[in-house]
Order: structure tokens, then sequence, then C-alpha cells
């Protein structure tokens, strides 16, 4: 049913399909609970078997409450036991690691937060308690920094603690999810066409991708087409957040690599991009368009703003060819934050922080949707792993996004740009969307009045968060800033 | 190898002239909070209130007009704009809507409210004319308690050759030691509320709280969870309230001047002047 096949997997057969999985190389996408119809809790696996294939979704009983843990198995799959046994006290056994995740230690309520007991509008009891970061084993010479959660600048808060000898870092331990604001909750009750509104609230700036890709659940769930002319003004949307969000990413790297000027022309070619959004949308970050079943108007595709974005093309190349040939930012990006091929995989990196190590996956030409079944699309890889392969990925990715808007511009199909839908009681589906930052999943499932009962959202930075701090280990303190600029990382989609 | 230094000069000044002049304040097309006109407002009609996610309309079953509009509620998603049969309330550009007192994010009818001072009162206004004869410079603290991120790429924005905020003398900075300004944005989640109050009580007097964007201001969308709070007011005394989802640049530089008492409050009672 619309690129997912649904199978029942019994608890104690699930280790095994994992291992299936692994050996096929297939990959783990997420990992989340809810309570089904009959008030039954219900844990569900979803896979993307060999390229080309429909998603697989497992549904999976847990027996008396407790599941076996596959996260040995499928070392990405830690985080989301991790988060389901926080909010659904669902008991996990053998975790390789058990401490809490998304609530912080202190944090308690009387029944699991995301559980249907637990009102909606009912706060957290919250005592602060000390923290314990992990005992480093080492004689007096270790230092220890903790950082955050209010970091210097205007930066989104989470705190990290590194230890480290001279320059070199031994461990590195990031603590977030103090932004998590319990968004998933929110969701339950609302109508399904509203839900689009908190969608785009969940990453700023990833706020269309957001939105496309729980639209998408909602339309596969109502099995509804969606007319060409939306498709094709949802697809440029897309490619226009891509290319906002790269350039912030370029002018991101030259600050941290002390290039003033690059930082700045960096910084105001990004501005030209939000400019465009909003003379085309009104929103700079392109919010209030998309609705379940299309758009929720008609967008002029016009010359004048074609004409902003090819202008903006040409700058970005230029500024690209710049960076390229700046000795100083290229030395600092080489070898900097390694991430093999292995940890990639196995820690679930997406995005072009995947595509840099090697591994060659984008949901919008192995899952595609919209405008991407029409439109080829060569996917930029690199195997060095390092920063600035993260950011040769990027590039390429920038250059492509900019001749998608012109081609998509082209195309001027006429049409309505909306059909009615109707979302059924007790529906469920699945959207996808490849965003700027890597693979963007909404599940949604409605309830018997046809409205929000669960939505489980997977961002890309929940992946790449994971991944981080495996290519910190044997770095450098004064590298830091560059390798978390290279993996272009949000924290309000983590967190959620 | 790339001449940076040529390459910026080359470029010339991207820096807009505004506020001091002209109107390139580079908000073109960007939409505001929706216009409310209650003379075309029908009774009974409850379309508007029934699409608006953050409650930021209301539905008052006595009185006249019939709605309770709150701009500090408003995420501007202009679903009632779309839904509103009358044209009662209608798509805008407004977005300088920085306010002193949080009640004149509040519509209410223009004549009701013969008051058109500032909304200041004597001691702020003696306050800002200190700092208009002492000094005009503003160093900002931001604390991010629980935001969407969006707020954060609209104030990242700022120092951007097009704002570049630096040119009217505001400064972001990592201490809140140095600090005068404590910017917050996002709903203030449990897990932020005390780091942001330690970094309130870590700042010199006199300080001032700025609750940017609709999240700060009362909570929005996505306030009053189980781990979100709903603004920085019940926490903080709040010296300027300015919603928006996120505010825009120009907003933000606005209520910025509103602190250093460079820009004059242009809402009131829900309604911008004219």
């Amino acid at each position: 049913m619309n690129g997912v096949e649904y199978m029942t997997v019994p608890a104690d057969a699930l280790r095994a399909r994992c291992q299936q999985l692994v050996r096929d190389q297939g990959r783990l996408q997420m990992i989340y609970a809810w309570r089904d119809a009959d008030d039954e809790l219900e844990v569900r696996y979803l896979c993307a078997p060999a390229k080309g294939r429909a998603f697989e979704m497992w549904c999976c009983k847990p027996v008396d409450g407790r599941l076996p843990s596959v996260a040995d198995i499928v070392p990405l799959a830690s985080w989301y036991e991790r988060e389901m046994r926080d909010l659904f006290a669902l008991e996990i056994d053998d975790m390789p690691q058990s401490a809490p995740l998304v609530l912080h230690e202190g944090a308690s309520s009387e029944h699991p937060p995301m559980e249907p007991a637990h009102p909606r509008g009912q706060a957290l009891t919250f005592e602060r308690s000390e923290w314990h970061a992990p005992e480093i084993a080492a004689n007096g010479d270790v230092q220890r920094l903790p950082f955050g959660p209010v970091r210097a600048d205007v930066m989104e808060s989470a705190q990290f603690i590194f230890y480290y000898l001279g320059e070199s870092i031994l461990h590195y331990q990031p603590r977030l999810f103090f932004k998590h604001r319990g968004l998933e909750k929110r969701f339950e009750g609302v109508a399904p066409d509203l839900g689009t509104v908190l969608a785009e609230r969940v990453s700023g700036v990833g706020s269309f991708a957001h939105a496309w890709a729980y639209c998408r659940a909602i339309e596969s769930m109502a099995d509804a087409g969606i007319p060409p002319r939306a498709e094709v003004i949802r697809t440029l949307l897309g490619e226009l957040e891509r290319i906002y969000n790269h350039l912030h990413y370029f002018a991101h790297l030259a600050s941290t690599t002390t290039l003033y000027v690059g930082d700045a022309q960096g910084r105001l070619l990004e501005e030209k991009a939000k400019q465009i959004n909003a003379k085309l949308t009104g929103s700079r970050f392109l919010r209030g368009i998309v609705v379940p079943g299309g758009l929720r108007r008609d967008l002029a595709l016009d010359g004048d703003v074609l004409g902003d974005v090819r202008a903006l093309a040409d700058e970005a190349a230029e500024y690209l060819q710049h960076l390229e040939s700046t000795p100083s930012y290229m030395d600092r990006l080489i070898e900097t934050g390694v991430l093999s091929r292995d940890v990639a995989y196995d820690q679930g990196a997406t995005g072009p922080v995947e595509r840099a190590s090697g591994l060659d996956r984008d949901l919008r030409r192995d899952h595609p949707y919209s405008m991407y079944l029409d439109i080829p699309l060569e996917i930029p890889t690199d195997d060095r792993g390092d920063a600035l392969a993260r950011a040769r990925v990027r590039a390429a990715e920038l250059k492509q996004s900019f001749e998608m808007v012109k081609r998509l511009a082209r195309l001027n199909l006429d049409g309505p740009v909306r059909t009615d839908l109707t979302v059924p009681a007790l529906g469920a589906g699945l959207g996808w969307v490849e965003g700027a930052r890597g693979s963007l999943y909404y599940a949604v499932h409605t309830d018997a009045a046809g409205r929000l009962a669960r939505v489980k959202i997977k961002s890309p930075s929940f992946s790449n968060w994971r991944v981080f701090p495996f290519t910190m280990h044997g770095g450098d303190i004064m590298d830091y800033a560059i390798n978390e600029a290279s993996f272009g990382l949000t924290i309000a989609g983590c967190d959620r | 190898m790339a001449l940076w230094t040529l390459f910026g000069l080359r470029a010339g000044r991207a820096t807009t002239a505004w506020p001091a002049r002209g109107d390139a304040h580079g908000q073109a097309g960007v939409l505001g909070m929706p216009r409310f006109d209650a003379d075309k407002c029908r009774d009974g009609c409850r379309e508007c209130a029934d699409v608006c996610l953050p409650d930021a309309i209301q539905f008052r079953a006595d009185g006249e007009p019939a709605l309770d509009i709150d701009y500090g509620r408003c995420i501007a998603c202009q679903l009632c704009v779309e839904a509103c049969p009358t044209g009662a309330l209608t798509a805008s550009n407004d977005w300088a809507l920085g306010v002193r007192e949080r009640d004149d994010l509040r519509w209410r009818p223009a004549d009701a409210d013969a008051n058109n001072d500032d909304g200041a009162s004597p001691e702020q206004k003696l306050a800002a004319g200190i700092r208009r004869v002492f000094g005009r410079s503003l160093h900002i603290r931001h604390v991010d308690a629980g935001s969407c991120n969006g707020c954060e790429s609209e104030l990242q924005a700022l120092n951007n050759p097009f704002y570049n905020l630096h040119r009217l003398g505001i400064f972001f900075t990592a201490s809140p030691r140095h600090a005068d300004l404590l910017l917050v944005t996002g709903t203030v989640t449990y897990a932020m509320r005390d780091a942001l109050q330690a970094t309130y009580e870590a700042m010199p007097e006199p300080r001032w709280v700025l609750a940017t964007g609709t999240c700060a201001v009362s909570g929005g969308a996505v306030g009053g969870t189980y781990a979100s709070g709903v603004g920085v007011d019940p926490i903080l005394p709040v010296d300027v309230y300015l919603p928006g989802c996120p505010p825009n640049p120009a907003a933000l530089i606005h209520a910025l001047l509103m602190i250093v008492g460079r820009a004059e409050q242009h809402m009131r009672g829900g309604q911008l002047d004219d």
C-alpha cells in the first residue's frame, strides 16, 4: 500500500528479522510505539530493504509489556528504544545503553507522558537533580569541560561535555533534549488539516520538508492523488528550502574557519534566498503553503522570482568557487571529523553526512515521490568522510537544486493545486521526504473520529546527532566548531 | 587563490539604509498578523476560531463583537483569513508589533481607548531618557528556551550584511555579565527553565527582557504540553513582548530599538498606528 508493506512480526522473531535485514544490507529507519484502537501497545519498526523495494513496517506486540533490544544488531535502534522507555515506560530487555534519553533526570509524571492516561496539557513535575557525567578512569591530566546548555552567540540549547588531554579529545558527551517540547503529544486530537501547522513548527529551517512529509502521510492514508501543478510547486519549494539551508551551511563553515568575508557573503546569499521565499510564498520559511491534498493557494512562478533565482545561482556558483580556491579554508576541512562508512551505516547517518561517507542513498531517488518520479537525479557522493567531503556533497547538491528550480518553474503546468480528500477514521499512513539534512519520516494514525491519534516524527538530525560524537574521539578541541558546522545539525528537530 | 577582500569590496555595500532612511526593510511579501474589522464580523459565525490552533481567536458567548483576538498567541498561519466568510479578517504585512504591555496585543475597538501614549510608565520613560543620554549601545544575551530554531535563524540573520545590526550599536554577547538585555525565544521547556533563570540572575542591573516570538510571548501553538511551558511571563518580568512566528529581522530590529528608546511602540489594543 503506497510504497509501504505492513507485516506482523512476533516479538520472539524480532531479533532474527533484524539480523536478516543487516545481512541483506537493508536499513532500519525508525521505531515508534503507539496504543492501537484496542488500547494495546504496539511497536512499529520501519525498514528500508534493498533499493527500489517498498518500505517494510514491522508491527510487533510486546509480550507482558516487554520486548528484546535489537540495538546490539542494529546500533541505531538504541536511541529509539531509550525514547520508548522514557515516554511509554516500555520495558526493553538487554539494552546496551539504558540511561534516559528524552526525559532529563528529575522529570517525572504519574503516567508515562505519551500514554493516553497522561492528560495532554499536564506538565511534568521536575526537580533539578545533579547529572553525573561518565567517569573517565585516568590520571589527573584529563580535563573536563562542560559547555552549555546556554551557548555563546545565537545558538540552540544543548549541553556538551568534553574530556581532553591537551588538545586531544578523549571523550565527547552531548546532552540533548533540553528543547524537548512534547510535540508528538501536541498533535493528538488535532484535525488532520491543522496538523500541518504544527509540523511546520517542529524544525523552523525544515518547515517545508516537515509539512510536506506530514501531508504525504495523510495523503497516503486517504489514498489521494495530488494535482500535477501542486506537485511541481511542492518539489520546487522543497528545493528552495535546500538552497537557503545549504547557503547557511557554507556561511557557518566559513565562520568557523575564520574566513570573515566568506562568512558575510554566505549570510548575504542566504538572506537573498529567504527574501525570494518571502516574495514567492509570503513566508521566509516557506510556511503556510502546503496542506493535505495539495497547496493552500496557487503561486505565480513568474519571471520576477525566477530572475532572482537565476542571479542567486550565479552568485552562489562564484562563491563556492572562491571557497574551493582558499587554501586556509580547505586546510581546516581536510581530515577533520572523519566519519567512516561503517560507522555511518551502523549509527544511521543520513543526508549529505552519509553520502559524504560513501553511502549512496537518497529518498528522492530510492523511494521517489512527487516530481522526483519523473525527473532523474544524480546523487553526489564522496568517500572521504571528512568535513571537506561533506562540504563538497552539499556544494554539488546546491548547484543541482538551482537547476531543479529553474527546470520545474519552466514546466509551468496549468490546473488546480488542491484536491479534496477524506481522511479515514482509524487510518494509518507514512510520509517521507528527503530534506536538506536527510531523510524525514512521519507516521500518522487517526482515531475513530478521524482526528490525529498518534504522530511519530523522525527528523534527520535525530540520526545525525547520534552519529556525530563518533567523529570527535581523537580529534582536536580547536577543530570542534568546524566539525559541528560541517554536520549542519539542528537541535529543534531532534528534540521535538 | 581567492582574493576575498577584493571580492568583498567589489560586491559593494549590501547594507540597507533602513530604518534611518528609505523603506528597504527586506520584508516584501512577508505575511504578518491578520487584521480584524469588527464591523464585517457576522454574529454566531465561528469559523476563524475553529481553525485557530493556538487559540489566538476565541469565541465569546456574550459581548460585541463575539470574538477575542490575542495577537500574542497568533502564529500568522493565515488559516483564519482563509476561513473567514465575510472578510472581517484580512491578510496583512503588519509586523512591527513589539509592545510593552501584554494587553496591547489583545484586540479592542480603536475608539474604546483614548489613551494614546506609548504604553510606558513614567519610570520606563525616565529610564528610556537616561539610556538615550548615556549610551546608545545594547548588548544582548540570547537564550533559546525551546524554540523551533526559526527565531534563531532570523536572529542570526541580523548580523548578515543586509541588516548589519552592529551599525545600530547593538551586539550579541556571550556573557550574561556583559548583557543589558535577555532575549528569550521558545516556550520555556521544563529542562531550560533553571538555565534561563540562572542567566537572568547573572546579569547586572538595569536589565531588560525581550520575549521574542509567539512561543516566548504565550507558548503559541506548541506551548502547554507535558514538556513545554507557556512563555517567559510566568518566570521572568518581561519588558517588551514581540510576537511573530518567527518575528522577521525588521520586526526584531524595531523591538530592539524600542528597548533602547530609539523607536516608538506602534501597536495598541491589537491595532497598528496609521
